[in-house]
């Protein structure tokens, strides 16, 4: 059924006719939006686009970091300041996916799919997001938590600290077959040390519940305590807490639950 | 509902033609311009079968809203030949049996394209993540990432 499409020269314009219109669907690169529409997905009547350059800006200098939500997984992975995230960019669909695939569609992405999103919820990014009573800034862990109501807003960016040193953030994409396959379980581990040992860890784990979630119990295991191998072994014991795993063709809700422990373990332990 | 008038490049030939709201490019490209080599596979990104390059890069068809190509370049498989002469990634997928169904095979040399446009001597490793958004279903794969090898090498790779 035929839609109506609106592209608009600003953001603003943009996220205003989301707000109003409930059946409006934002369209980053095609590969959420689009794939509805193949589907009949008849909950869309109007698909709405921005060109704003400003939703493809990269400001990758500094410590803290910021991404527009319409900038790609390829072109993530051609900024060498980036590094990273590079890891979890190249870990997204085939070439033709990360060039279209954006990092504020990923936060929309449901399972088995939103890898990124992962990365980004261990790294405690913030997202701005301009909804119809202006724009604000939301901690991710909360956007994820409500994102069922979030279609009403636009992404503007999201923006993230470094990481201090490349060891203390860690990714980990589980898939059956190789280079590319839908996630099984998806892990990234934010590790800051502090004196030898882990100060503010974040777990973040994908297919392991409706979003991606924080593992809050393996956290408080790794906190305050020095990355050795009983931490290690209480971290990947805690990892399965308060998780309701996806049950899907990739892998069952039990298998998942198997293994999360077994992969967070060999990801804090530096294991291939 | 209204249709949108929509101008792009096809192949290196300016194409102008009207299409529906919400209309993918690949609809557009087979059943508004002819253009019958790209081939809908799943609809979804997931099959890589309607792989075509816009201003060089690597898209899925399906799920690019045809608007979108506004004023840019599409290439398509229709593009590569030249007359009766196959372009050399075509060669060397009929000498290394690189199609067996045939279905893959558009999606495979677009997606081949893209690589060697960027990077003309490629590991086995950069052809394996270059086609991994492809699938097939037929060949195993094997032929296809030797063919895309020796097109690399114009043949001397496995003489």
């Amino acid at each position: 059924m035929p839609v109506t499409v609106r592209t608009f020269a600003t953001y603003s314009e943009a996220a205003a006719v989301l707000s109003s219109d409930r059946a409006a669907r934002y369209l980053g690169g095609g590969t959420l939006v689009m794939r509805a529409l193949n589907e009949g997905d008849i909950s869309i009547s109007t698909v709405v686009r921005a060109s704003d350059h400003i939703l493809k800006r990269i400001e990758a200098t500094g410590p803290r970091v910021t991404i527009g939500a319409g900038v790609t997984f390829a072109q993530i992975l051609s900024h060498r300041d980036l590094a990273f995230l590079h890891a979890a960019a190249r870990s997204i669909g085939g070439p033709a996916v990360r060039n279209m695939g954006t990092v504020g569609g990923n936060l929309f992405a449901p399972n088995p799919y939103g890898d990124f999103t992962v990365a980004l919820l261990a790294l405690d990014a913030t997202v701005a997001a301009q909804g119809g009573l202006g724009a604000r800034d939301m901690p991710i862990e909360e956007f994820l938590q409500s994102r069922e109501r979030q279609a009403g807003q636009l992404v503007l960016s999201i923006s993230c600290q470094r990481p201090a040193s490349p060891d203390a953030f860690r990714y980990r994409k589980v898939t059956r077959i190789r280079p590319k396959g839908g996630s099984v379980i998806t892990i990234a581990a934010h590790l800051p040390m502090s004196g030898g040992r882990v100060v503010g860890a974040r777990i973040a784990l994908g297919s392991m519940a409706a979003t991606q979630i924080r593992a809050k119990a393996a956290e408080r295991a790794l906190e305050g305590r020095p990355l050795d191998a009983s931490t290690i072994a209480a971290a990947a014991a805690a990892a399965v807490e308060g998780a309701s795993p996806a049950n899907n063709a990739l892998g069952s809700s039990w298998y998942r639950r198997e293994i999360v422990g077994v992969h967070l373990r060999r990801l804090l332990s530096g294991q291939e | 509902m209204s249709k949108t008038a929509l101008q792009f490049r096809h192949n290196g030939r300016e194409v102008a033609i009207f299409v529906d709201g919400g209309t993918n490019l690949l609809v557009a490209l087979r059943e508004l311009i002819g253009d019958m080599t790209p081939k809908f596979g799943c609809g979804q990104g997931t099959c890589g079968t309607c792989s075509v390059l816009i201003d060089g890069e690597l898209h899925l068809a399906c799920l690019t809203l045809a608007e979108t190509a506004a004023g840019h370049a599409v290439e398509t498989l229709d593009g590569l030949k030249h007359g009766p002469d196959l372009h050399p990634l075509q060669r060397a997928f009929a000498e290394n049996f690189a199609a067996q169904c045939g279905y893959c095979t558009p999606g495979m040399l677009m997606a081949a394209k893209a690589l060697l446009d960027r990077n003309p001597s490629p590991t086995r490793a950069d052809v394996v993540e270059a086609i991994s958004g492809n699938i097939c279903r037929c060949t195993g794969y094997e032929p296809i990432i030797n063919a895309v090898l020796d097109a690399a090498s114009g043949g001397r790779a496995r003489a």
